[in-house]
């Protein structure tokens, strides 16, 4: 079955005599385990479900339409909010993307919704006109254009697929709180490990940076400042990088500000302010204080550049105001981390 | 702890009251309960809580919303200032999930 990944189909036979895959609406271990390697962005693109039509339960021609993205979280999300449901599920090709980023970049839209009902001949497969999208598909669709184009009306369902059968059984009617996006502890968790995935590979070169820089003094090089020093300042470095990609998100409602940079850079001040204290001892060579100045500098710089970037996995910042932000924040952060880097350096010839 | 709320008075939505017929459609398809409709009339009453995703505009049947569509992505801006090209979210479905 070329349904994708993990995704076990058999078949089922329409009233006019189509065959038209089936899955199971509970997902199985395998299923489990496959949404858990998304998460950790293990071969995410692989995780693609073949676009088209598919029936869940048993679904006769006056059963519910669900569309949905060929993301394989988008489409088992959905699966397990229809359990014990029978309908059709319609596949729209949005390159492997869920359904409210494939809405941004229209793949998830008018178009492809208009063009998919035509392919898999949804009018014969079903005798209503309605189809249900996920609210968090709206970006991407017109529902008067798809009325006056296929001739299916849109009922937007609710934003979160657990809240379908309340939804079915409500008369196809979504509550206030069903249709609020928000954005709570749990749901900021798990994009931790995205997050610090996405930004890793350029930690770790800079930290390999320091490592190697450390081992410079005046007149010479020293494997033995590489040793202490160097890895002081890899530590440091990680540190700051996790303690922003985890706090961060974790912490987000309760950090001062509204801009995401504000909100890291209170992070980068507070492990600087530690790190400042810890350290207090060593005050006393002008080494030391360049050192402790840099660190002052670097750290906020990273912290407010990660959280920053968790802009674009949060729920409700806009483009307008991530650019306000921007316009500030990035030239602030790139002056503090040459400038502390500057300041980092020199501390190795005084 | 209230709800999260990004910048203040910078959003773009723009409503055109005189065009709209009020068909609920804006808010019924609005994620951060922008709108109400009130006397047959949508009117907006939380315009910073937008997040310019463009719903309610590309559902209006009477042409009456406007706003600047985008994702508020730093990364995004980031790779279309580097590109030279519009913001591009390129985070292949790892940002909002
Ligand atoms: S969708 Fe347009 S016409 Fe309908 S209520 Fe909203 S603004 Fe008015
Ligand atoms: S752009 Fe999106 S968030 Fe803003 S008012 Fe329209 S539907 Fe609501």
């Amino acid at each position: 079955m070329k349904s994708g990944d993990g995704v076990r189909a058999i078949s089922i036979t329409t009233h006019n005599g189509r065959q038209v895959p089936r899955i199971a609406s509970e997902l199985n271990r395998a299923d489990r385990l496959g949404d858990f390697k998304v998460r950790l962005a293990l071969g995410r693109m692989r995780y693609t479900i073949e676009p088209g039509i598919y029936a869940i339960g048993e679904p006769t021609a006056e059963s519910p339409v669900f569309v949905s993205a060929n993301y394989r979280l988008s489409f088992n999300r959905l699966r397990s909010g229809l359990v014990g449901h029978d309908g059709w599920i319609l596949v729209l090709d949005t390159k492997g993307i869920n359904v409210w980023c494939a809405a941004g970049k229209g793949t998830f839209g008018t178009e492809e919704l208009v063009s998919r009902i035509k392919s898999v001949a949804l009018g014969e497969i079903v005798a209503h006109r309605k189809l249900i999208v996920p609210q968090l598909g709206a970006p991407g669709i017109s529902a008067h254009k798809v009325k006056e184009q296929s001739g299916f009306q849109v009922v937007y369902g609710p934003v979160r697929a657990k809240d379908l059968p309340a939804f079915l059984d409500g008369g196809m009617k979504a509550t206030e709180q069903m249709r609020r996006v928000d954005f709570p502890f749990a749901d900021r968790i798990v994009l931790i490990p995205v997050e610090l995935i996405s930004w890793g590979k350029h930690i770790l070169c800079a930290a390999a940076c320091l490592l190697v820089l450390a081992g410079l003094r005046r007149g010479g090089y020293s494997g033995r400042l590489v040793v202490s020093e160097g890895v002081r300042s890899v530590v440091i470095l990680l540190t700051s990088y996790l303690a922003a990609g985890i706090l961060g998100p974790a912490l987000l409602p309760w950090l001062p500000g509204r801009a995401f940079s504000a909100k890291g850079a209170w992070i980068g001040l507070a492990i600087s302010a530690a790190l400042g204290l810890q350290s207090r001892p060593l005050w006393k060579s002008w080494s030391d204080r360049l050192d402790i100045l840099a660190w002052f500098l670097m750290i906020p710089a990273v912290t407010s550049f990660v959280v920053m970037n968790f802009t674009g996995a949060s729920t409700y910042t806009s483009l307008s105001g991530v650019r306000r932000e921007m316009r500030i924040a990035v030239p602030a952060q790139l002056i503090c981390a040459v400038a502390g880097f500057g300041l980092w350096l020199a501390g190795r010839f005084v | 702890m209230g709800r999260l709320q990004y910048l203040k008075n910078v959003v773009t939505l723009k409503l055109d009251v005189a065009k709209c017929t009020g068909c609920q459609r804006c808010a019924e398809v609005c994620p951060h309960g922008v709108f109400a409709i009130e006397n047959k009339k949508a009117r907006l009453i939380d315009l910073d809580s937008c997040m310019e995703c463009g719903a309610c505009q590309n559902n209006c049947p009477a042409d009456a919303i406007s706003v600047g569509a985008g994702v508020g992505c730093a990364q995004a801006v980031i790779n279309g200032f580097l590109r030279r090209t519009g913001p591009d979210c390129d985070c292949s479905g790892t940002c909002c999930d």
